[in-house]
C-alpha cells in the first residue's frame, strides 16, 4: 500500500489511498436544529473540507449543539520535508544507563525533581522520580548510581533551587501538568530566569516535562530538553548521564 | 449476605483497631485548636467581608488576638466579651478592630460563665439559619425528589463563577446529579479564604461563599425547571477546611471533599493542624446534613493499585472512626475508592469488581464516591471512553453511592461542553441497561472475585493491627500510606496550632455535635 504514497502529497486516510477523510466532533453556540447543522457544515467547508456531512448532532442543553461529521480534506503535506527536534540521544535501559555511569561517571549522578508553582499534580514527577516507576518503567530512585530527590508538587521555583544547590546536583526535573491559561509557560521561563540570575545555567542540567511540554518547547523556553507523553525514567536518565559526559561535568 | 464470602469477624477486628487510632488522635485534636477554627467560630458568629486592604475580617481578628497571645482562650471569650463590653454586634466588633478602633485583649475581661451564656445565645441564632438550611435541602428534596444513585457527579473548572454556572446547568440539563466546582490549584495553600464573586482561576475556581452563592442559585433555578435536586460540591479541605464546612453550611452546599490523610500526603499540610482542622469541620459537615467524600482514591494514583489496594480499605476504617467521633452519620459518609488499576492487567476488571463489592459490604450505608480513571487516560480518547464504561459497568453492579464521572479527555484538558455530555450518555446507558445485573448474580466460591476481596480485607486487617500499635502519625511518617513519608512537624500551617487553656470555649462543638 505504502509504496503508491506520495510522501510530498500526503493527505488522510480513510478506507482508500488519498480519500482525505476526517472524522470531526465540536460544538457550536447555536440550539439544535437544521440551521446548527447547516452551520457546521458551512464551518468545515471554510476548513478546507470537502464534501462535509453531519453524521450526528445534539442538544447539550443550553442552546448549544454538539456535531460529530466527516469529509475530505483537499489539503496535503509535503513529509518529506519535515524536520522535529528531538532529544538527541540513545535511548538505553535501566541497566544500561546503570554501566553507562559506572565506566563513563564513576560516582553517583544527583538529580532534584518537582512539580513546581501552584502545580499540585504530582503524577508526572513521580512516574519519573518514585522507586515504582509508571507502566512498568521503573523510576529514577531504583537506579543504582542515582540518587534521585522528589520534592513533590507545589514547590517554589526557589526552593527547588535551593535543593539543588545544596545537594550539588548534576540536574534539575521540573514537572508541569496544568496549562490552563499558559500558567505553566510562566512558571518555566521563571525557573529559566532563577537559574540564570543565580550563574548556574551552564553548571546544571535542566530538563522539564509534562503532558503537554515536547522538545521543542522546551528548547525555545531555554531548557536543555523536554518530555512529553510516553517518555518514562530512562528517557530522562540517558540524555543526563550523556549529557554529563558530553559538558564534560565528570 | 455477602457475595464474597468476607469473614466479618475481621470486619469487627478491623473497625476495632482503626477506633483505637482515630481515639488516640482525638486526645491530641480535644486539647488543641487553630487559627482556621478560630476563624470558624467567628464566620459562624456572623463575621465576614474584608478590611480595606482584602484582608478577610476572620483573619485580621484571628491574627490580632494569636499575636498578642490570646488564641488559646478561644475567639468566642474574646467576642461576647466584647459583646458585653460593647453592646456591639461580632460583625460591627469585627470592623472596629480592623479599623483599629477597638483592641479586644484591652477590654475588661468578664466572668467566663457570663461570657459564654452571652455567646451560646448568638451562636444558637446562626445554628438555626444552618437547621434551616437542611430542613429546605429535605424540603427539596421532597417536592423536587432526586437522580437514582449513584448521583451522576459532574465537574465544572472555569475559572470564572459565571462560566461555571452555563457549563453546570448544562450539565444538570443533561443529567447530572451533583456539580462540583473544583477550586483553583493552590487554594488549599491558602490560609484565607478570598471573599467576593471571583471570574479568574487556574485550574479551577475559587472557593468564596460569594461563589458558593451564585452556585446554590443557579443549580436550585435548574432544579425546579427539570424537577430534580441537584446538590452542589466544594472542597472543605486545606489550610481552611472548617471555614469552608461553615460558608457551605450557611449556602447549602451538600457534598463536600473533606479529608486530613488527603491534605497531609498530598498537600503536605501539618497532620495536627488539619487532623484538628477537620474535628470541627466534620462536626459542621454532620449538623448541615452534608455528605462529606473522602480521597483514599488518590492513593492508588501514586501508588499501585493492585498492591496498595488494601490502603485504600484501611484508610476507609480510619476515616469511618474520625467521622463517627465528629458525629458524622454513615449515611454522609462517602468514602473515597477509585478504578485506577493499569488497563492491560489480566482480569483486572475482576480485582477492580471485588474492590468495589468489597467496600460497599463493609459500609453498607455510606454513599460511597467512586473515582474513575486518571492514571491509564493517555489522550486516546476512544480507548478512554471504554475505560470510563468498564469503571461504569462496575459502579451499577456494586450499587455505589457517588459517580465521579469520567472524561473521554482526562489527561488533555478540563472538560468541554460535549465531553460531559458524552459521559453521561455512557454512564445513563450502563446504569439502565445493566440496572439489576448486580442482584442477579453470585459470585463463584473462592473464585477470582471471592479471594481477592479477601485477601484485600486481610491485608487491611494486618495493617490496621499495625497501625495501631506504632499510632497513625508514625504510621504515616514510614510512607504507609501513598508512599508519601510526613511527620507530627512537617508541612504546612504548623505555626496555627495552640494548646487550648482550661477556660477555652467553642459553643459550636456543643451545639452541633451529633447532628440535629
Amino acid at each position: 500500500m505504502s509504496s503508491q504514497v506520495d510522501l510530498t502529497k500526503v493527505k488522510p486516510y480513510g478506507d482508500t489511498l488519498n480519500d482525505g477523510r476526517m472524522q470531526f466532533s465540536f460544538t457550536l453556540p447555536v440550539p439544535f436544529g437544521d440551521e446548527a447543522d447547516e452551520a457546521a457544515k458551512q464551518l468545515l467547508i471554510k476548513m478546507g473540507i470537502e464534501e462535509p456531512s453531519i453524521v450526528y448532532s445534539e442538544d447539550l442543553g443550553v442552546g448549544y449543539t454538539f456535531f460529530t461529521a466527516y469529509g475530505k480534506c483537499q489539503h496535503t503535506v509535503d513529509y518529506s520535508s519535515i524536520e522535529v527536534p528531538k532529544v538527541d540521544v540513545e535511548i538505553m535501559d535501566k541497566y544500561g544507563v546503570e554501566d553507562f555511569i559506572k565506566e563513563h561517571i564513576k560516582r553517583d549522578v544527583v538529580i532534584v525533581g518537582a512539580c513546581t508553582g501552584t502545580d499540585a499534580h504530582t503524577v508526572g514527577i513521580d512516574a519519573i522520580m518514585n522507586m515504582k516507576g509508571f507502566d512498568g518503567h521503573y523510576g529514577l530512585e531504583r537506579y543504582h548510581g542515582i540518587e534521585a530527590i522528589n520534592m513533590g508538587s507545589q514547590v517554589p521555583n526557589e526552593e527547588l533551587i535551593a535543593k539543588a544547590i545544596e545537594l550539588n546536583a548534576d540536574a534539575i526535573v521540573v514537572s508541569q501538568v496544568v496549562t490552563q491559561k499558559d500558567v505553566h509557560i510562566l512558571n518555566l521561563t521563571n525557573m529559566i530566569e532563577l537559574i540564570e540570575a543565580e550563574g548556574l545555567r551552564d553548571k546544571i542540567i535542566l530538563i522539564c516535562g509534562g503532558p503537554r511540554i515536547n522538545h521543542e518547547l522546551a528548547k525555545e523556553l531555554g531548557y536543555d530538553a523536554g518530555f512529553g507523553p510516553k517518555t518514562y525514567a530512562e528517557h530522562v536518565a540517558s540524555f543526563v548521564v550523556n549529557q554529563i559526559v558530553d559538558r564534560n561535568m565528570i | 449476605m455477602s457475595k464474597l464470602n468476607l469473614d466479618f469477624n475481621l470486619v469487627a477486628e478491623a473497625r476495632k483497631s482503626a477506633k483505637v487510632i482515630a481515639d488516640d488522635i482525638q486526645l491530641m485534636i480535644d486539647q488543641h485548636t487553630t487559627v482556621a477554627v478560630e476563624r470558624t467560630v467567628v464566620r459562624l458568629l456572623g463575621i465576614d467581608g474584608v478590611d480595606d486592604i482584602e484582608r478577610p475580617l476572620p483573619n485580621v481578628i484571628v491574627d490580632e488576638i494569636k499575636d498578642k497571645g490570646g488564641l488559646s482562650m478561644g475567639l468566642a471569650y474574646w467576642i461576647g466579651n466584647a459583646m458585653i463590653e460593647t453592646g456591639k454586634t461580632p460583625q460591627e466588633i469585627a470592623e472596629a478592630v480592623a479599623a483599629g478602633e477597638l483592641d479586644l485583649m484591652q477590654l475588661n475581661q468578664n466572668d467566663a460563665l457570663k461570657v459564654q451564656a452571652v455567646v451560646t445565645e448568638k451562636a444558637k441564632e446562626m445554628v438555626a439559619i444552618i437547621a434551616n438550611n437542611r430542613k429546605d435541602r429535605d424540603a427539596y428534596l421532597e417536592r423536587l425528589g432526586e437522580g437514582p444513585k449513584p448521583y451522576l457527579y459532574l465537574i465544572v473548572a472555569t475559572g470564572n463563577i459565571y462560566e461555571d454556572v452555563l457549563q453546570a446547568q448544562a450539565a444538570a440539563r443533561q443529567g447530572a446529579d451533583v456539580i462540583a466546582v473544583i477550586r483553583t490549584t493552590g487554594q488549599s495553600l491558602l490560609d484565607f479564604v478570598p471573599y467576593g464573586p471571583t471570574t479568574e482561576g487556574f485550574g479551577g475556581t475559587y472557593a468564596t461563599q460569594e461563589n458558593f452563592k451564585i452556585m446554590r442559585k443557579a443549580l436550585d433555578e435548574v432544579g425546579e425547571e427539570i424537577g430534580r435536586y441537584i446538590r452542589l460540591c466544594n472542597y472543605c479541605s486545606g489550610l481552611c477546611m472548617p471555614e469552608i464546612a461553615a460558608m457551605g453550611a450557611f449556602e447549602r452546599l451538600d457534598v463536600m471533599l473533606n479529608d486530613a490523610l488527603y491534605g497531609i500526603l498530598f498537600r503536605d499540610i501539618n497532620m495536627q493542624r488539619t487532623l484538628i482542622d477537620q474535628y470541627f469541620s466534620r462536626i459542621i459537615n454532620g449538623f448541615a446534613g452534608v455528605i462529606i467524600n473522602t480521597g483514599e482514591d488518590n492513593y492508588l494514583t501514586t501508588a499501585d493499585a493492585v498492591e496498595e489496594a488494601h490502603t485504600v480499605l484501611t484508610s476507609q476504617f480510619i476515616n469511618e472512626q474520625f467521622a463517627l467521633n465528629a458525629g458524622l452519620p454513615e449515611e454522609q459518609m462517602g468514602l473515597g475508592h477509585c478504578f485506577e488499576m493499569n488497563p492491560n492487567i489480566e482480569n483486572g476488571f475482576l480485582m477492580e469488581l471485588a474492590q468495589a463489592q468489597m467496600a460497599r459490604e463493609i459500609f453498607p450505608d455510606a454513599p460511597l464516591k467512586y473515582m474513575p480513571p486518571t492514571k491509564y487516560m493517555t489522550g486516546n480518547i476512544f480507548k478512554g471512553h471504554v475505560q470510563n464504561t468498564l469503571f461504569n459497568a462496575v459502579s451499577i453492579m456494586t450499587n455505589q453511592g457517588i459517580q465521579l464521572l469520567g472524561m473521554l479527555t482526562e489527561a488533555i484538558h478540563t472538560p468541554f461542553l460535549q465531553d460531559r455530555a458524552l459521559s453521561i450518555e455512557n454512564a445513563k446507558y450502563v446504569f439502565s441497561n445493566m440496572k439489576d445485573l448486580g442482584s442477579e448474580i453470585e459470585f463463584k466460591k473462592d473464585g477470582i472475585i471471592q479471594k481477592r476481596a479477601q485477601e484485600v480485607l486481610n491485608d487491611s486487617v494486618k495493617m490496621l493491627k499495625e497501625i495501631e500499635e506504632e499510632g497513625l502519625t508514625n504510621s504515616i511518617a514510614k510512607g504507609k500510606f501513598a508512599e508519601v513519608k510526613r511527620t507530627m512537624t512537617s508541612g504546612k500551617g504548623l505555626e496555627g496550632v495552640v494548646k487550648k487553656d482550661d477556660k477555652y470555649f467553642n459553643p459550636f462543638i456543643e451545639l452541633m455535635l451529633g447532628g440535629q
